[in-house]
């Protein structure tokens, strides 16, 4: 009997863990340490975020669905690494630590044969003087999107008799995920209207990327109206629309009561004042140490600088303009342990998507790539499926998952409501530009496509139902896709 | 084509270097009937999108 342990239960975690039991059976064991009790739908917190959704709708409890599926759940996070086990213990093992199941603060354990790290991220508050002070909210966990709604209500209640300025976007210079807060933004400016009071906010974006639309992604051009254009155009329009102001290119270095200090990519500095703020924080790998079987510190062996895991991806590329789609990994296994892989946010990309700029003072100010949703439930079902493979007999990893070889949905609401929300759906083909097989924008232009509309809300709520449905495993859950 | 649709825009500002929808192109946004196909187009692109992305 062969055990696989899946370190992290989210997106890319529980779906590496659900498809390896399913298709390992009983004659093997599957284990997954989180520290969560439930699972979180994490698209659909910016809902909660402005009160269209409670928590509930967005998150359930793991333990039931992992017993259900015949799955060793133990709630507890890793807290080091030993690959080639220790003086005590053969077999390569994990320790743990137990967040709960009655046996908080416990630590034990865990021997692997195989490993599948999808930690996900750190959320690196304290990367920004400030931003871990309580003078801004995020919408990155559930219990953060119920606490932004709370203060959001507050300034929403005081917008009704006099002006009230909301600031949205990136709390760094290094972040991604600006995905999220473009949907809060727009949220919030469409629940603003719904109330009567968007005339007495101010909403101002402010964001890390060179341009708006660049996503981390670079940003993407879309066939439109006979010309391949730039997101850049197609985001400025919607903000203009909107009537959000923005600030780009900013690294925001502190925050305070009421005000977020940043500098920009040309070296200025300036503030923003603010009676509600919500900044997404930079992530960093979760800080596994790894230790070598004599107890010596491997952790930079395995582990990038950031804390993100190694993988199969070229790590020596260089500057940007050396940079290759096939520098991204394609089986996501540790180069040094072969029984080691990682995935989602928890794997280290060779380097960024989005070109790197830096301010004349040296400050580095971009978005980093992002990892989530589609391109990490693809990776969590590949590694699944070659691991299963491994445990068979395979000699190698039998699935691919590569960010410059598969596409992503995505789906950014701008507002909800049956009939009067809006969202734009996205599809790119690759994530990662490829420039060689697709000369000129680096892109499928055919599979480029983005559009704002009902449809896309009416899409994005269905995701929410279809995703929440698949991780509980009901009938059916293997039918519907990443 | 009228223009009473649109706000003022502050010229050379940011926002006056933008795209501007015109007033059928945000009713289409909204439109019942228009969107329901498009809801059937996007799903069929999303779909074949995942099923170029499997490897």
């Amino acid at each position: 009997m062969a055990r696989l342990v899946v370190m992290g239960g989210g997106v890319s975690g529980h779906t590496a863990a659900t498809f390896a039991k399913k298709w390992l059976g009983n004659e093997h064991e599957v284990v997954v340490v989180t520290p969560n009790s439930q699972w979180n739908w994490i698209p659909s917190n910016i809902w909660v975020g402005v009160g269209e959704m409670k928590k509930e709708d967005v998150v359930f409890p793991l333990a039931p669905v992992y017993e259900k599926a015949g799955i060793d759940y133990r709630q507890a996070k890793a807290v080091s690494l030993h690959p080639s086990g220790s003086e005590k213990n053969e077999k390569a093992f994990i320790t743990i630590e137990y967040t709960g199941q009655g046996k908080e603060g416990q630590t034990e354990e865990v021997t692997y044969d195989y490993l599948i790290n999808a930690t996900g991220p750190k959320l690196n508050f304290g990367a920004t003087p400030g931003l871990d002070q309580g003078y801004t909210v995020s919408v990155c966990t559930a219990d953060h999107a119920v606490h932004a709604n709370e203060e959001l209500q507050k300034v929403f209640e005081k917008a009704k008799t006099q002006k009230q300025k909301i600031l949205i976007g990136t709390g760094h210079g290094m972040c991604t995920c600006q995905g999220a807060a473009f949907e809060y933004i727009f949220n919030i400016e469409h629940e603003a209207k719904k109330a009567g009071i968007r005339d007495n906010l101010d909403i101002k974006w402010i964001s890390n990327e060179s341009f708006l639309g660049d996503f981390g992604m670079g940003g993407m051009h879309l066939n439109v109206g006979g010309y391949t254009a730039s997101s850049k155009i197609f985001a400025e329009s919607l903000y203009s629309e909107r009537k959000l102001e923005w600030v780009i290119g900013a690294h925001v270095n502190k925050v305070e009561a009421g005000k977020a200090h940043y500098e920009l990519l040309d070296g200025t500095a300036g503030a923003e004042e603010f009676d509600f703020a919500m900044l997404i924080p930079p992530f960093a790998g979760v800080g596994l140490k790894a230790f070598s079987k004599n107890g010596d510190d491997i952790t930079a062996d395995i582990f990038a600088p950031n804390g993100f895991m190694k993988v199969d991806a070229n790590y020596n590329a260089g500057a940007y303009e050396n940079w290759k789609a096939s520098d991204w990994p394609r089986t996501l296994q540790n180069p040094t342990y072969q029984n080691i892989f990682a995935v989602g946010i928890a794997f280290a990309p060779p380097h960024p998507i989005s070109k790197p700029m830096s301010s004349p003072n040296g400050t580095q100010i971009f978005p980093t790539p992002p990892r989530t949703g589609m391109p990490s439930a693809m990776m969590g079902k590949a590694v699944a499926h070659s691991i299963v493979d491994m445990i068979h007999g395979a000699p190698q990893p039998t699935h691919t998952a590569c960010m410059s070889e598969m596409g992503a949905a995505c789906v950014a609401s701008a507002g909800k409501g049956f009939f009067t929300g809006t969202a734009a759906a996205m599809t790119v083909y690759p994530v990662v530009p490829d420039f060689e097989k697709y000369p000129g924008v680096g892109r499928d232009i055919s599979m480029t496509t983005g559009e704002i509309g009902l449809a896309g809300h009416w899409i994005k709520h269905l995701l929410h139902f279809a995703f929440l449905w698949k991780a509980k495993l009901k009938p059916g859950w293997t039918l519907i896709p990443e | 084509m009228a223009t009473k649709h649109m706000e003022h825009i502050q010229p050379y500002s940011p926002q006056a270097g933008t795209m501007i929808p015109t007033k059928f192109r945000k009713f289409l946004r909204t439109c019942v009937l228009w969107q329901f196909i498009r809801f059937i187009a996007i799903n069929i692109k999303m779909t074949l999108l995942i099923l170029k992305s499997h490897h």
